[in-house]
């Protein structure tokens, strides 16, 4: 069975299949970041221009890795450097990066839905790298992948998410994703950032609010915590004492999870506001795990998008068999 | 002088409809009566409305023209060639031009525009406060002598209770209209759109329904302390619908208008594209309903379109950076007639009673088809099938959710005092 990709915008439209596919795409990939020698040529003399209108460290060096470990080259436009600060539209910001013939715009905003804005008017892919607090859906599959490495599956899981919900582009790609393999979802912070509209986002998906940490947490396989982020911390104002008394993630708190459970973190951390240390670096955490596969997922991305856009056939890389799909392993 | 035979000939404020002919002598209506009866005297001009409506000239009471100072966006011109399309034969246009029509010469000016270049009435309402600051009352009166209809600091809510509890006493004794936004600014600061599932699933932060409805509580409370004529303008929440029937129940002097997109379009039609993005945005599934079936009973009194055009520069971009507004003049009576009269919900005569009389009354004047009357008529059929394509617009923008989409049921021909001012191509 093949997919063929236009753009990476949001993980809400794909089906369990398409879903299942990208993260197969991406085990190849994981197994190079462990090789000596880690660059392949198949994106030899393919461009990436990586747009972040709005500032990254991790997701625009990751996605810089992935497209160099493909071979291909990168042109960068920083927030910093951005003309938009000059005056220039965002449409005419991406016409000219256009304009030096890009194969594939990688792009982070603080608007939600701007990628979608930009790709109607582009004809080369584009990856949404996240959008203000819409989505960001490499985020959502290298999770998926750390937790099926982890847990051997990512169907009919019990997720937590702790934390600010309603500004979190990681958690809505998360839901769309994992609920399409029939994980449950308790989703639990204040009550500001946890609005119960939540729990209707992803029809068929069960959503639930919690706003207690230790009802949220019973039962949990799987908990993604989510970076406080100060800037939040002051709207509504809540003090980080409280924030840290209510809802931070201890190794006594994390006992009330399975004992199993896995603790994921988009990072970066606050050591000491959502997270203690000792959580953070335990066994049960899969932060640099998560990392690592971020490169691998990117890869995937962009080769898959590359290829589907470039090639008039289907590439025979793409063919994936049935029985090796992810929802015949899983 | 010029005669429209065989007509339907609707008209609410008589409770006529029959089939009737109308003469028009100049500026004025001369005579109405039933088909057939009218000797005109020769050379005559005749429309052959059989088979067509006609009522009294559409009223919009909430348009924005951008002149002065955002010509690029509309002009008087450009926007009343929009209006006539759209079977308007007179406009109230908001204060929120640059600068702001918070005194005399503004309005003079604009009133001066019009005369040259406009295809309808137009009809200035003036700001509340200076500059729509919410600081210092307007010079109302003088601009009540210079040709204003009503005050408004539109685009936002007269900013404090106190000021708006002072533009309502001093608009009670000049006797003026009060046209409220109705809007609690710090409910809705950042907002994009109505807060609830669909804001929640696009990431795109919402304001409740309630940063209207509390300032719709605000302004009814100071209708009543004061006395005034208070109009809500663009109302679209089920909660502030409520507070205005208590309002009309208690005897208020307290009016509103909808939107045709409001009465259309809801929050879960919202895409990231700037042309579904309004203040106040679309509101909800039941608030939709609830404003449907204030039209149905009384509670709504006018529908207006709030045209707000945005030249595509500032329009297209992303959605958290465009201006609120969408296009409004040409798919109002369409959007009507597919919405509430072919769906079942109102009369046609409800309908134009909307569109005329209805808010005629709010302005304080008459609007029916009788000797004597202004010759303004909107003549239209419930039958004729049109695309809207936004590309053929007059106006300057391109911002309308209905681009494309078909109707039945359109203008044939707008009459601004006796000068036929559009017939359909």
């Amino acid at each position: 069975m093949t997919h063929r990709f236009r753009d990476l915008l949001a993980l809400e439209p794909l089906t369990a299949d398409e879903l299942g596919f990208l993260l197969d795409q991406s085990k190849p990939f994981q197994e190079i970041q462990k090789h000596p020698l880690k660059k392949l040529a198949t994106l030899r003399g393919k461009t990436v221009a990586l747009a972040f209108f709005e500032t990254s460290t991790r997701t625009r060096i990751s996605f810089g890795t992935a497209a160099s470990r493909l071979g291909a080259d990168t042109m960068n436009l920083q927030a910093e450097a951005s003309s938009l600060k000059k005056g220039e539209t965002l449409l005419d910001t991406v016409f000219n990066l256009n304009a030096m013939k890009p194969d594939c715009l990688v792009m982070r905003h603080a608007a939600s839905g701007a990628p979608h804005y930009v790709a109607r008017h582009l004809d080369i892919p584009v990856v949404n790298a996240g959008d203000g607090t819409h989505e960001h859906p490499s985020q959502g599959l290298l999770d998926a992948l750390t937790i099926r490495d982890r847990l051997g599956t990512i169907k009919n899981l019990n997720v937590t998410i702790l934390g600010d919900i309603l500004h979190s582009r990681v958690a809505r790609s998360n839901i769309h994703l994992l609920g399409k393999f029939g994980c449950k979802f308790t989703l639990c912070g204040p009550a500001m950032w946890v609005p119960r509209e939540l729990e209707k986002i992803a029809p068929g998906t069960p959503i639930r609010c919690a706003y207690g940490i230790a009802e949220a947490l019973e039962g949990a396989d799987v908990i993604i915590m989510l970076r406080v982020q100060t800037e939040r911390l002051n709207d509504p104002p809540l003090s980080a004492d409280d924030y840290i008394l209510l809802y931070q993630l201890s190794a006594a708190r994390l006992r009330l999870a399975n004992r199993d459970a896995i603790v994921l973190h988009p990072g970066p951390i606050n050591r000491g506001i959502e997270i203690t240390p000792e959580v953070a670096d335990g066994p049960q955490s899969c932060v640099l795990e998560q990392v690592t596969n971020g490169v691998a997922v990117r890869m995937a991305i962009l080769y898959l998008l590359i290829s589907c856009a470039t090639e008039t056939d289907t590439h025979p890389a793409l063919e994936v068999k049935p029985k090796e799909s992810a929802s015949a392993t899983d | 002088m010029l005669l429209i035979k065989s007509a339907r000939v609707l008209d609410p404020a008589s409770k006529t409809d029959a089939s009737l002919d109308v003469l028009l002598d100049g500026e004025k209506i001369k005579e109405v009566a039933p088909t057939g009866k009218i000797a005109a005297p020769q050379g005559t001009e005749v429309i052959d409305a059989s088979g067509l409506l006609v009522a009294p000239g559409f009223i919009d009471l909430h348009v924005h023209l951008r002149e002065p100072g955002q010509e690029s966006s509309e002009t008087i011109e450009t926007g009343t060639r929009a209006a006539v399309r759209g079977g308007f034969t007179a406009v109230c246009c908001m204060a929120n031009t640059k600068p702001v029509n918070d005194n005399a010469s503004v309005t003079r000016f604009i009133l001066d525009r019009a005369k040259v270049a406009g295809s309808v009435r137009v009809w200035p309402i003036g700001a509340a406060s200076v500059g729509s600051n919410g600081e210092a009352i307007a010079e109302i009166a003088a601009m009540k002598d210079a040709g204003i209809v009503a005050v408004s600091d539109d685009g936002k809510p007269i900013a404090t209770a106190k000021l708006a509890r002072q533009v309502m006493d001093y608009c009670r004794s000049l006797d003026l209209p009060v046209i409220e936004h109705s809007e609690d600014v710090s409910l809705a600061a950042g907002a994009v759109m109505r807060e609830g599932v669909t804001s929640t699933r696009l990431g795109l932060r919402g304001m409740p329904a309630a940063a209207e409805s509390v300032c719709v509580a605000r302004d009814v409370q100071l209708a009543e302390l004061t006395g005034a004529r208070l109009h809500i303008a663009h109302l679209s929440a089920k909660a502030s619908l409520e507070q205005v029937r208590l309002a009309k129940s208690r005897g208020l002097r307290v009016t509103c208008e909808v939107t045709p997109h409001h009465f259309t379009l809801i929050d879960e039609d919202v895409q990231y594209d700037s042309k579904f993005k309004m203040n106040p945005p679309l509101a909800a599934r039941e608030d939709r309903e609830a404003l449907l079936a204030g039209i149905a009973d009384g509670t709504v009194d006018a529908i207006a379109t709030d045209h707000a055009p945005h030249e595509p520069a500032l329009k297209d971009v992303e959605f958290d950076r465009a201006p609120f507004g969408i296009l409004g003049f040409e798919t109002a009576l369409a959007l009507a007639l597919e919405q509430l009269v072919e769906s079942g919900r109102i009369s046609l005569m409800r309908m134009v009673q909307l569109f005329t009389a209805g808010p005629a009354h709010i302005l304080g004047i008459e609007r029916k088809i009788a000797p004597g009357q202004p010759a303004d008529l909107t003549i239209f059929s419930t039958d004729h099938a049109w695309t809207y394509d936004v590309k053929k617009s007059p106006s300057k923008s391109r911002n309308s959710p209905f681009d494309g989409r078909s109707f039945k049921g359109a203008v044939v021909a707008t009459i601004v005092a006796g000068r036929v001012v559009y017939r359909i191509p």
